[in-house]
């Protein structure tokens, strides 16, 4: 008798662990971010932190690209920068101007720390993302001028 | 030990039953759909439920939306709560029909925005070269003006020269699978600058073919013996 509540038991599981797994891929994971938001989660997920949101419409408002992308140096790729927080403390990056002076400063870790976790390093709204095919490759002849 | 097992799998099972309501849930608009579809009956019989009307096409259901409906920011973080709407801030901007829908360009050059150059000082003013580069296009489509006036407004020489452009004209190899693959213009454009849709060809494609220009014939065309 045991025996078969054990055996029916465990097929229940299995089908209860299927049919999770199935619902958790199938549940479309829409995201209509505001174009050019970029989620960095390099480390902040396996630090138990929720990834960063980096607002590129709200800080072009107040500063060029030139200020963040020529003085400050940050790379034209999304998570490509290695931010640390110890870095952001001495002053790149990020630090460099949220510290209290030219905006707030970083103990306001839920301001930037706001992404839905696991949510991988990328920028939203990007024209490769709204594909609906791979990116066209040209032809190897294609390469006059 | 056997009742906590018992009372994992329960829990597991229930999970699963969650799950798939919520799965339900979300499939209920597709469903609705090809219901529909089954219906339709010809005279041999059903049609395929594959034939929705838009396979592929996904439309936005909204734009602009406040940080903690837009799927990216987490609503239970109370700091989302606090990140500002993107629609409050865009109030009075002058509007394009892609990207942030926002046009950056005009908003720069009629004076509604004046970003800082400088991370300290804003009375830095930017190092702006107005000089225009053709590129003829083999295609139909028109030639491509890259206009340095507004990059130079926005960025730095250094941002493009030399790394992105070597800084002389037609030294660069540019066709529109690199821009779309994210490189050349495609470093900007389509990630932060305005994206690459059909609504937005004309920004760069922006000086018409002469009269008299017609595409050339493929060599397949040519050679045709029935032509
Ligand atoms: C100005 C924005 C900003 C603020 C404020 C901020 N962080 Fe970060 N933090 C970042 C960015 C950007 C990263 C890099 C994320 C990544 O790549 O995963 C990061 C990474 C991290 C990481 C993982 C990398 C590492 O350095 O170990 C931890 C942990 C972290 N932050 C904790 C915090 C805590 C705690 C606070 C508040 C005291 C805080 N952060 C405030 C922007 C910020
Ligand atoms: C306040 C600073 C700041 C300003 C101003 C700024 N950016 Fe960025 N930009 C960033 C950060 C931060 C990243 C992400 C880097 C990372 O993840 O390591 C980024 C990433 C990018 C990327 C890489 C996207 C990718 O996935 O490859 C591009 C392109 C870019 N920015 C273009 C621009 C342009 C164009 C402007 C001006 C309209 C601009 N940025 C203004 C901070 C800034
Ligand atoms: C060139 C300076 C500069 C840099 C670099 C910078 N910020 Fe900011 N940021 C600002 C300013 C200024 C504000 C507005 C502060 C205020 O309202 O007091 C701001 C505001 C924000 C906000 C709040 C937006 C809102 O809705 O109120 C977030 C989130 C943010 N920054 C994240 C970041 C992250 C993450 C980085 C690094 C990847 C970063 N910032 C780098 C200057 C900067
Ligand atoms: C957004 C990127 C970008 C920025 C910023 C930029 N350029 Fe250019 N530049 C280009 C491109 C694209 C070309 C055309 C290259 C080609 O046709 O192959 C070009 C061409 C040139 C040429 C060659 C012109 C010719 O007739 O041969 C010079 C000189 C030049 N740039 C100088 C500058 C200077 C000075 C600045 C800063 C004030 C600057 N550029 C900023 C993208 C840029
Ligand atoms: C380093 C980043 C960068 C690169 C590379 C770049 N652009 Fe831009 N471009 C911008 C920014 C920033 C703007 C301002 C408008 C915006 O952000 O949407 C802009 C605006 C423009 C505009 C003006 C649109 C208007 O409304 O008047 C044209 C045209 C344009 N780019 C064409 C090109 C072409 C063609 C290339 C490649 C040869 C190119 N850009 C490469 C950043 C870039
Ligand atoms: C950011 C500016 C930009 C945008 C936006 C843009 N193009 Fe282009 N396009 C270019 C440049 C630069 C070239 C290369 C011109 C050359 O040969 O020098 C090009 C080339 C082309 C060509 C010739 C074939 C090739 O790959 O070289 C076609 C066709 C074309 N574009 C179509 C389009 C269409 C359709 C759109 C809108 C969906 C579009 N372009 C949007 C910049 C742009």
């Amino acid at each position: 008798m045991n025996n078969i509540k054990g055996y029916v038991s465990r097929w229940r599981v299995a089908f209860a662990a299927i049919v999770a797994c199935l619902a958790v891929v199938l549940i479309p994971q829409s995201s209509t971010a505001e174009y050019a938001d970029v989620v960095i989660n390099n480390y902040a997920d396996a630090a138990g932190m929720r990834p960063a949101v980096f607002p590129h419409w709200y800080h072009r408002i107040r500063f060029r690209c030139k200020v963040c992308h020529a003085d400050l140096g940050f790379k034209f790729k999304a998570g490509g920068n290695k931010i640390t927080m110890a870095k952001i403390i001495d002053g790149q990056f990020c630090g460099a101007c949220h510290n209290g002076e030219i905006s707030w400063s970083v103990e306001n870790c839920g301001m930037c720390h706001s992404g839905i976790p696991g949510t991988p390093t990328s920028i939203h709204g990007s024209t490769i993302q709204r594909l609906v095919a791979p990116t066209y490759k040209s032809l190897p002849s294609d390469t006059k001028k | 030990m056997k009742r906590i097992s018992y009372a994992i799998y329960c829990a597991l099972f229930c999970f699963g039953i969650m799950s798939m309501s919520q799965l339900w849930a979300a499939e209920e608009g597709a469903s609705k759909k090809s219901m529909e579809l089954k219906q339709v009956k010809g005279e041999e019989g059903k049609v395929s439920t594959a034939n929705v009307f838009n396979r592929l096409l996904k439309k936005d259901k909204a734009r602009n939306l406040p940080p903690p409906e837009d799927g990216v920011h987490d609503a239970d973080n109370e700091g989302t709560h606090v990140l500002q709407p993107p629609l409050i801030a865009y109030e009075g901007l002058p509007k394009t029909d892609f990207g942030n829908y926002v046009d950056w360009v005009q908003a720069l050059q009629k004076g509604y925005l004046n970003p800082r150059y400088d991370r300290v000082d804003p009375t830095v003013e930017p190092l702006v070269m107005d000089l225009d580069i053709v590129r003829e296009v083999k295609a139909s489509v028109p030639d491509v003006v890259f206009p340095h006036k507004p990059h130079t407004q926005w960025l730095h020489c250094s941002n493009c020269h030399p790394a992105i452009f070597i800084p002389q004209k037609n030294a660069n190899q540019i066709n529109m699978s690199a821009i779309l693959l994210g490189q050349k213009c495609g470093v900007c454009h389509g990630k932060v600058s305005f994206p690459i849709t059909t609504l937005s060809c004309k920004k760069c494609h922006s000086k018409p073919k002469p009269d008299n220009w017609k595409p050339p014939l493929s060599s397949a065309s040519v050679k045709n013996p029935w032509r």
